[in-house]
This record gives C-alpha cells, sequence and structure tokens, in this order.
C-alpha cells in the first residue's frame, strides 16, 4: 500500500494501480475498517477503484499521526476474496421510449433488442465507486458483446433513472443531466434522494443486479415510488 | 422579517462551510470559496462561536438588499463599496441595519468574492447537514439556486437578540484594541501576502498525490514559472494557463477522490486547481494540492492575475492551517472585547 498526502486534509491510500475486482474489494475492506475504527480527526472516506481517500481536520490530527495508524489498520485488509457489499436489485424498462438507443445498440452488436437485453440484465455488476453525479455508480463487467461507442453529440437532458451504456461501461444517471451515454432502459426507482441519503439504496462496494420490467410494471413501480 | 433582495448582483449564493460527509456518494461539497473571508464576516457579525454560518457570497458585482427589520450584518473579503442608504461604511466591521435600511453593493475594485454575514446567520433550511447551495445538482441555499430579485431571507436571531447586540455594537471601540497597523487585521481577509501590489499571488502546495505521473523537469516547471488565471475559472475550479507541465508515464490515471485545491494537469499539461464545487472524483494525474490556508486568496483572484507555487510538506502545512486559525481566535478575542458582553 502507498500513502500519500492530499494537501493538509487529506491522506491517499494506494492499494494498486488497476481497475480489479480484488483490490477494489481490498479497499472496501480497509474503507468498513477505518469507519469502524472512528479515529478521531477523520472527518470523512472517499473509496474509489483502487484507493480510499481519508479526510482529517488539521487543527485535530495530521499526516504523520494519520498515516501511521491508518497504515496499521491496513495490515489487517485480507486478500480481498471476501464480497462484503449488497446485492441490490434495480428494475429496467428496457427499451422503447425508456430506451430510445436499445435498437441502435442491438444495431451495433448485430444481435436482436432482447438479446441485447438478456445479456445486460444476466450479469451482476460490482459497483467500484460513485462519483461525477450524486449515486451515479461506476459498474464494472459490462460484457464485451455489447459495448458501445457514445453518442457523438450528447444529449443535453437525460431522464432521472436512464441506464445507459458508455464505451465499455454501463450506469445508471441518479438524476436528470446531460451525457453522451446510449440509452437502454429506464428505473422507476427513486435513486437520488437527498432524504435517503443517510441509508443510501447502495453504495460503493455493493453489486447492482438490473431485473427488466415491462411499461406496465414501470408505472406501478413509478406510483409506489411517489406515495413514499 | 429580514433581508429582502432588491438586485441580486452577478452571482449571488447562499454558502457555509460545505456539505461534509456525503463525497463518497458524490455529493459535492459545495461552501464558501473563500472560507477564511467567510469566517471573518461571521465574526464580525457577532456569531463568534459559529464562524461557519450561512452567508450570502457575491461574485465580482453585489447587489442590493432591503431590510425589513433590524439585522446586524459584517462585509469581508472583496471590496464591493458597500453603501448603506447612500453612505459608505466599513468593511471588516459590524453594522447596524434598521429596518427600511438599504444595502448595496457594486463592483469589486480589489479582489472577487464579498461575504456577507448576518448576525444569527442566514436562515435557510439545512439539506444534508448545510446550507449551501449545490447549484450542480440544484439543492440546498434557497431552492437550490443563485438568488434573484424578490427573494426573503431570515436571520436567526430574535428582535430581542438583535437589540442588545446592536446596542454593543454602537458602543464597540476597535481602534484602541487591535492597533491599525496589523496588516491582517485592518484589512483580514487579504494578508500582505494576497495583496495586489505584489504581481504574483502566492499558492503553497504539498507535492502528490501523483508527482510521480510527472517528469523532474515538470515538477520544477510547476514550481519556477508564474501561471495566469484563463477566463475559464468559477466556483467549480480555476483553470490556468502557463509553461506546460512535462508528463511522465499516467497522466491518466485510474480515477480517485478529488479534493478542494487539487492541482489536476490536463493532456495539454496545463493546471486546473480544484475550488469549493469542483467533482468528487477525477481521472486526471495531480502534480500538488494547495493548502487550506491557501486556498481563500485564489478564490479573490481574478482572471488575467497571475500565481506562483511553491512546495511545502504536509506536515508544514498542517502547522500553517493552525496558525491561520489562532489569528481567526485572536480576532475573536478582539471583537469580544471590543463589543463586550451583550
Amino acid at each position: 500500500m502507498k500513502i500519500k498526502a492530499v494537501g493538509d486534509r487529506g491522506v491517499l491510500l494506494e492499494l494498486g494501480e488497476t481497475i480489479d475486482e480484488t483490490v477494489n474489494r481490498q479497499v472496501m475492506e480497509l474503507n468498513r475498517s477505518i469507519i469502524a475504527a472512528s479515529i478521531e480527526g477523520i472527518t470523512e472516506t472517499v473509496p474509489a477503484f483502487c484507493s480510499v481517500l481519508v479526510c482529517y481536520d488539521p487543527l485535530i490530527t495530521d499526516y504523520e499521526l494519520l498515516s501511521s495508524r491508518l497504515e496499521e489498520l491496513s495490515k489487517s485488509v485480507t486478500s480481498g476474496k471476501k464480497s462484503g457489499g449488497r446485492l441490490v436489485k434495480i428494475p429496467v424498462c428496457y427499451g422503447g421510449e425508456s430506451g430510445p438507443d436499445l435498437s441502435f445498440v442491438a444495431e451495433h452488436a448485430g444481435r436482436k433488442e432482447r438479446e441485447v437485453i438478456q445479456i445486460h440484465s444476466s450479469r451482476d455488476y460490482r459497483i467500484y465507486m460513485l462519483g461525477f453525479l450524486p449515486g451515479f455508480p461506476y459498474l464494472g463487467g459490462l460484457d464485451k458483446r455489447i459495448h458501445t461507442p457514445r453518442l457523438t453529440t450528447p444529449r443535453t437532458k437525460i431522464p432521472a433513472g436512464s441506464v445507459g451504456i458508455g464505451g465499455e461501461q454501463t450506469g445508471i444517471y441518479p438524476m436528470e443531466s446531460p451525457g453522451g451515454w446510449q440509452l437502454i432502459g429506464r428505473t422507476p426507482l427513486k435513486l437520488f434522494d437527498v432524504k435517503r441519503a443517510e441509508r443510501p439504496l447502495y453504495e460503493a462496494g455493493d453489486t447492482i443486479r438490473f431485473i427488466p420490467i415491462t411499461l406496465e410494471e414501470y408505472h406501478k413501480i413509478r406510483q409506489e415510488q411517489e406515495k413514499r | 422579517m429580514g433581508l429582502e433582495i432588491k438586485l441580486p448582483g452577478a452571482f449571488t449564493s447562499i454558502q457555509d462551510k460545505g456539505r461534509r460527509g456525503y463525497l463518497s456518494q458524490g455529493f459535492i461539497e459545495s461552501g464558501a470559496c473563500d472560507k477564511y473571508s467567510m469566517a471573518v464576516a461571521n465574526l464580525f457579525a457577532g456569531n463568534l462561536s459559529e464562524p461557519e454560518l450561512a452567508v450570502l457570497e457575491f461574485t465580482l458585482k453585489g447587489g442590493e438588499i432591503t431590510f425589513t427589520s433590524d439585522e446586524v450584518i459584517a462585509l469581508a473579503g472583496a471590496d464591493m463599496k458597500p453603501l448603506k442608504n447612500g453612505v459608505p461604511i466599513p468593511m471588516n466591521r459590524p453594522v447596524v441595519m434598521r429596518g427600511g435600511d438599504c444595502l448595496r453593493l457594486g463592483m469589486a475594485s480589489k479582489g472577487l468574492r464579498a461575504y456577507l454575514a448576518v448576525y444569527g446567520g442566514v436562515t435557510v433550511l439545512p439539506v444534508l447537514g448545510s446550507r449551501s447551495t449545490d447549484l450542480k445538482s440544484c439543492l440546498g441555499g434557497l431552492n437550490g439556486r443563485t438568488l434573484k430579485t424578490g427573494d426573503l431571507l431570515q436571520s436567526g436571531k430574535s428582535g430581542e437578540e438583535i437589540k442588545r447586540f446592536a446596542a454593543a455594537v454602537s458602543e464597540m471601540d476597535f481602534k484602541s484594541l487591535a492597533g491599525e497597523n496589523e496588516p491582517w487585521f485592518i484589512n483580514p481577509s487579504n494578508p500582505f501576502r494576497y495583496s495586489a501590489e505584489k504581481r504574483y499571488v502566492l499558492l503553497r502546495t504539498v507535492p502528490g498525490p501523483q508527482a510521480e505521473a510527472f517528469t523532474e523537469e515538470g515538477r520544477n516547471t510547476f514550481v519556477r514559472n508564474p501561471y495566469q488565471l484563463t477566463a475559464d475559472c468559477d466556483r467549480m475550479a480555476c483553470r490556468l494557463n502557463g509553461p506546460p507541465i512535462e508528463i511522465g508515464k499516467g497522466a491518466d490515471i485510474i480515477s480517485d477522490a478529488v479534493m478542494e485545491g487539487s492541482v489536476q494537469i490536463t493532456s495539454s499539461g496545463l493546471p486546473i486547481v480544484m475550488l469549493a464545487d469542483h467533482q468528487t472524483t477525477g481521472g486526471y494525474a495531480k502534480i500538488a494540492t494547495v493548502i487550506t490556508t491557501d486556498i481563500p486568496a485564489l478564490a479573490q483572484l481574478r482572471p488575467g492575475e497571475w500565481v506562483t507555487f511553491q512546495y511545502v510538506t504536509a506536515m508544514e502545512a498542517v502547522k500553517i492551517a493552525r496558525k491561520e486559525n489562532k489569528k481567526l481566535l485572536e480576532l475573536k478575542k478582539i471583537i469580544e472585547t471590543a463589543t463586550g458582553k451583550w
């Protein structure tokens, strides 16, 4: 593990230099143990693909004190075999108005639309980190057969809940935003909800499974979500 | 009751110390760009135990505010030539505004961002523990947006409390206590190192976390040459222009967390320094991080102005941060003594 200073308020712990599930599991394990240790002066932690940023208050602790404490903690990190995260199921209505680019993705892959849906929803995706937008998950493991280049001209408005493919990645837009990904479906779940930030639907280290649903089911879940 | 925005100014939002604790979920921090001036304004406005209460942040051009009840205010940061009912009032001092009084701010004559604090703070509903406006996700502040004409704001103190503090303010005596020759006290948010007389503003940085992604020559270029602020500067970041920094191996890193002050180097070798509204993660290598103490200086610079960078260690930066905090505590003591107990 490499320990690096980020100004006078941060310590970056680097566990590797690749996008790798084992490394990312170690990142999440280390992150959990740092939070559990509730070390004085730590204000928050930000796990990423292969690193954890530990933010601190320089009036309470300092770089040297914290680095040695974090080094100590890192020794207990295991080989990263166990996942530790939750499995979160995300219902998705594929195609049609919910996923206007599904036909393009299918054409690009030389497959039928339902095959693309089947390929996209048949595997679980690890959340390597959250960023870019509140609740935007960086997911790993999109099947090569449906890799699709981004739109040449990004859309100025993508509806909240849109599920898309951008190159070798897939992801969900938790809130309305501009973006250049190919949109293949939409979830009726409210992913961006300030009221739920204390208990988010998913966190880095969790695994997402997309469950195909019909338009009727989409509207039904949507209505239930509105009531909450 | 409170403040009515008659003219909002060029770009005015409610900010406090920022939304902390939600970076891992992708929520940006927001908060005042110049937190030192925010604290100074709050201290002078009587928020002695809460220098991080919500304030108004004006950028480049201030606005016009009518007070619908008595309030005590203070301004710090950029000098926008404040007028009370047409008469100039000082910055960095508590000022009593009576119901019906009008505060008018003009163009900043020096610096970029002015902070208006009110005794009791601006009391919009906190979102995720902060009143800061997150303009990207449209949350916090007043409906997640910049202020506009007709907006009504309230302070967090009762009429009785305001009356007591206002009485103390009118009897205060700063001059005899402070010694006016101390530059940081005359203009606490513009210590001499930020002053416009010097051509270059010095920004101290801690090398890393990806300093090794650059050649030794690149790392030297960064601290041996001045860089100029481009027009592309906002609450998110300042893009700089100057001699390109030579990149070694791996300038495109696997995305990791970004902090306020992070100096990212783009593929063309030019630095971008992150400010309060920076994204939470990024994939550019970061050559260094501007220390917390010097971020306010950068936040007060305008496009066309110049900075130079210097390396310090993380431990030196921590020491500097503590020294800076002592200055605020000293100022707090001076204000306490000047206004007495109220």
